[in-house]
């Protein structure tokens, strides 16, 4: 007495192969969407944009005339915020990526700072500009100034630089700070030159994207009043300034009143994705080369 | 000439309470010292005094204690948290386990080379260079003396000479081993802890580490782990012998393995555990 | 080894051991100094949490809670302002709502298409190129939104207003796709195989392995980042800033403009609303609300897959 029927079986499994098959190919489809919506994305923005570069475009004046609008006020901006966003946020994420992975005693302190800080991750950026707005724009009076700026991006972004940091701290074998301590050298001075020295690439990677996200970051500067007016170049940490960003964000907003706004805004995405590019690059290139096999 | 041989050994009944060889002056004394990794007791009541310019050898199965004890002549062994220790362990009449004592002082005195060879991501000469640097010496011309001598010491200068300057991850493994004993030699420690120092190595990158401890033995105190019975009674002056954290029998080398005391140690060396 | 070498390392060490007491000073000091950075991230928080409250305090006295937790109008700048959060909610939950439908059945699918199904080449290729997608700053995507997609949804249907709620609610979707997908292959990924080879061996197809035991070994994972995604979707600002517009309507039809919590705090801070005014102490409220509703979201998440995880 057989519970099985053979035949039955055979003809379950035909539908049910083909039914693989077929789901195989939906799910395959769906991977493809996100990808061809880049594809649209990108070859919409170059189209729209790209003939709207040149040296004029990159280098001018913000104007309200499109055919003569330039870009190197936002630029500029940009540059001195990435100037305030890598220090500050090297500085604090590695102290505290040190701290919570070398320095602290396991313990509720540490891990509430742990969880404080996944937390922080969480927080929509529109908020980290509200905190900046009260804080830096107006409690210390910056005014809405690359300093007010990038100390809120910095502040954003510092979640990830942390855990990239805490990351590759980790990956330091344990062995080579053993043979640092087996000389007599101090905590601090195993830190100092052989812990740090070799996360150092991992902590440039991590440090880097998230200086693309930096960058990229649009609503906290909205919040803090930066303009795209015609200000003067930000020769200085306290000068008023307007950033790539910001900039697509207007052009695309009088978009409906200018149409050639669109593809201002178009040309400049152009240019801010090119400088994403870049720092990517850079950072696949520092960890492709200097990672160090133990 | 195979260790082995002399394992199979002519049983001798003469008990070996006095030792034959005369002994070098004490440089450790372990006395009742017992260690527990939170609530494991990892070592119990060892005691052992390990003299000057000798090599001494620690055996035993793994788990029993021969990496903790030797880790704990350093103070490495408080890398682990939760480690707790009592007893006194005295380098040359001092306790060190005194926690008073600078951890970094003792460990200028006592080098130590690891299981699996850890050059730092560094050039050759860096790594040589690293324990004097960190304790001050910053001469350029004293360093390269420094540096040359260590290489020779650990007899890989030849090897190197032409490329202090690139990376010691180009060595070959036994090359590395030979640069971390440099490394050790260069800060001029009186005692050498090494733990299993050729566990990572091929058999002739082996006999090289063996040749230079032979070497070594006349200037530097050298305490050696190793799970290799036949590295231990070739090397070795004198031999302890490590079970479930304690101190089975410690004698010379030619008495455990020619006539162990214990019926224990017999068993181990004669390969029936371990 | 020749020791009559004028080089003796052991003296030269003792002697400048005695001029050590600076590193030693320092050796001391940094555990502090760390411990003063690594406070930082929590005065950050500290920081968000006291001018969010401080500030909503301030906005419940001239508003009282009630009237803005259940107001369905909000009318701030009108002679006689009124302050209703609903509307604010509700653009919120429906752009999170269409991006979850969006993100949430291609997010997925993707994860099982690369987790199952793909060969390590292909998953190679593919997942650097969703981690592009993931790069893109929003304000590009607000553009895409903005410029393409609503033109393309009101070329079919043209009663769509020029800004409206679905178009950006489409696009957040996209935005979030990788998101999903990365963090539920990672789930799946970490199934034993043992398991898949446990109901291959039966016969089983693919399909059926992946929804009768990997998905559901897997689920805690993948409801996490969908709860993770939903919190994304509700603190987006720029995408809806932009091409949602600013109507405040407390309805259910996504064809038309919708203001989310995000895009009022653009619209008031980037205004004029005079400090001390009433309108700017709504930025405060409404960030609030905003903020506690994406906390609840990521510990939420965070709860279900340490609560759920399972152990193999």
């Amino acid at each position: 007495m057989k519970y099985i029927d053979d035949i039955k079986v055979q003809k379950r499994m035909n539908s049910r192969v083909l039914k693989n098959d077929i789901v195989k190919q939906l799910f395959l489809a769906a991977t493809l969407f996100g990808l061809v919506v880049l594809a649209v994305l990108l070859i919409r923005v170059i189209t729209e944009g790209a003939a709207w570069i040149d040296w004029n475009f990159l280098t001018g004046k913000l104007s309200t005339a499109a055919e003569r609008a330039g870009i190197m006020g936002a630029i500029l901006g940009t540059s001195w915020l990435m100037l305030i966003v890598v220090p500050v946020t090297l500085f604090i994420g590695v102290g505290t990526a040190i701290y919570l992975e070398l320095y602290a005693k396991k313990g509720k302190f540490q891990s509430f700072i742990a969880t404080n800080i996944s937390n922080l991750a969480g927080v929509p950026s529109i908020v980290y500009g509200l905190l900046g707005l009260t804080i830096f724009v107006r409690a210390m009076d910056f005014g809405n100034v690359v300093m007010a700026g990038g100390l809120t991006l910095s502040l954003l972004v510092l979640p990830i630089v942390i855990v990239a940091a805490q990351e590759a701290i980790r990956a330091v074998p344990q062995h080579l700070s053993e043979a640092s301590y087996g000389m007599g050298a101090t905590k601090w001075q195993t830190v100092k030159n052989i812990v740090l020295p070799a996360a150092l690439p991992g902590i440039l990677t991590g440090s880097i994207l998230a200086l693309s996200r930096a960058i990229g970051e649009t609503a906290p500067l909205t919040v803090l009043g930066i303009p795209a007016l015609l200000i003067p170049f930000p020769e200085g940490l306290f000068d008023t300034f307007t950033a790539l960003p910001m900039q697509i964000y207007y052009w695309t907003l009088d978009s409906s009143l200018v149409e050639e706004y669109a593809y201002l805004a178009a040309a400049t995405i152009i240019v801010l994705l090119v400088l994403l590019f870049l720092l990517n690059s850079i950072a696949i290139f520092i960890r492709n080369k200097f990672q160090q096999r133990y | 000439m195979s260790p082995l041989t002399k394992t199979k050994k002519v049983k001798v009944d003469i008990k070996s309470e006095t030792s034959t060889t005369k002994n070098n002056e004490v440089v450790y004394d372990t006395k009742d010292l017992n260690l527990w990794y939170g609530e494991t007791h990892a070592l119990k009541d060892v005691n052992l005094s390990i003299h000057e310019k000798e090599v001494t050898a620690i055996i035993g199965p793994s788990g029993c204690g021969k990496s903790t004890y030797i880790k704990t002549l350093n103070r490495m062994v408080e890398l682990v948290p939760s480690v707790r220790t009592t007893g006194v362990i005295t380098y040359k009449g001092k306790n060190i386990l005194d926690k008073s004592l600078k951890v970094e002082d003792l460990r200028t005195h006592v080098g130590m080379v690891f299981q699996k060879p850890n050059p730092f991501p560094k050039s050759i000469y860096e790594n040589i260079a690293y324990g004097p640097k960190i304790h001050g010496i910053r001469n350029k011309k004293v360093l390269d003396e420094i540096v040359e001598k260590s290489l020779r010491g650990a007899s890989i200068w030849d090897e190197v000479k032409d490329r202090l300057n690139e990376n010691a991850y180009g060595l070959s493994g036994g090359q590395q081993q030979r640069l971390c004993i440099a490394r050790c030699l260069a800060i001029e420690p009186n005692v050498i802890l090494m733990d299993e120092p050729t566990s990572a190595l091929d058999p002739k990158s082996t006999l090289r580490i063996e040749e230079l401890v032979q070497e070594l033995k006349k200037e530097y105190s050298i305490i050696i782990v190793t799970h290799n019975m036949q590295q231990a009674a070739r090397i070795s002056d004198k031999t302890a012998f490590f079970l479930n954290g304690e101190v089975v029998e410690y004698d010379d080398t030619n008495n455990i393995f020619t006539n162990p005391e214990d019926s224990r140690t017999e068993d181990y060396i004669s390969g029936r555990f371990g | 080894m020749n020791k009559k070498n004028a080089v003796n390392v052991r003296e030269m060490i003792a002697e400048k051991k005695k001029k050590r007491n600076f590193s030693n000073l320092t050796e001391k000091m940094i555990p502090t100094i760390l411990i003063i950075i690594a406070s930082i991230s929590i005065l950050t928080t500290v920081g968000i949490i006291y001018t969010l409250l401080a500030e909503s305090i301030e906005f419940f006295r001239r508003v009282p809670i009630w009237e803005f937790f259940t107001g369905t109008v909000l009318k701030p700048l009108s002679q006689t302002p009124e302050f209703g959060v609903l509307p604010l909610i509700m653009g919120t939950v429906i752009s999170s709502i269409i991006a979850m439908l969006v993100a949430g059945p291609i997010g997925l699918m993707s994860a099982i298409y690369l987790s199952e199904y793909a060969s390590d080449k292909v998953r190679r290729t593919i997942k650097p190129l969703l981690e592009i997608l993931a790069g893109i700053p929003t304000i590009v995507y607000g553009f895409f939104a903005f410029t393409f997609v609503t033109p393309l949804i009101r070329s079919v249907f043209p009663e769509v207003g020029a800004t409206n709620i679905l178009s950006p609610g489409i696009v957040m979707g996209v935005m979030i796709i990788p998101m999903i997908a990365s963090l539920s292959e990672d789930a799946m990924n970490s199934v034993p195989n043992a398991m898949r080879e446990g109901a291959l061996a039966l016969g089983a197809t693919k399909l059926e392995t992946t929804f009768r035991v990997v998905i559901p070994a897997a689920l805690s994972g993948i409801i996490s980042s969908f709860v993770l995604g939903i919190s994304r979707a509700i603190g987006e600002t720029m995408i809806v800033t932009i091409a949602s517009g600013s109507s405040k309507n407390f309805t259910f039809d996504i064809t038309q403009s919708m203001q989310t919590m995000t895009a009022y705090i653009v619209e008031v801070s980037g205004g004029d609303a005079p400090a001390g005014s009433t309108i700017y102490y709504s930025l405060y409220a409404v960030a609030l609300t905003l903020f506690v509703f994406t906390l609840i979201m990521n510990l939420l998440a965070r709860y279900i897959s340490r609560r759920f995880r399972e152990e193999y």
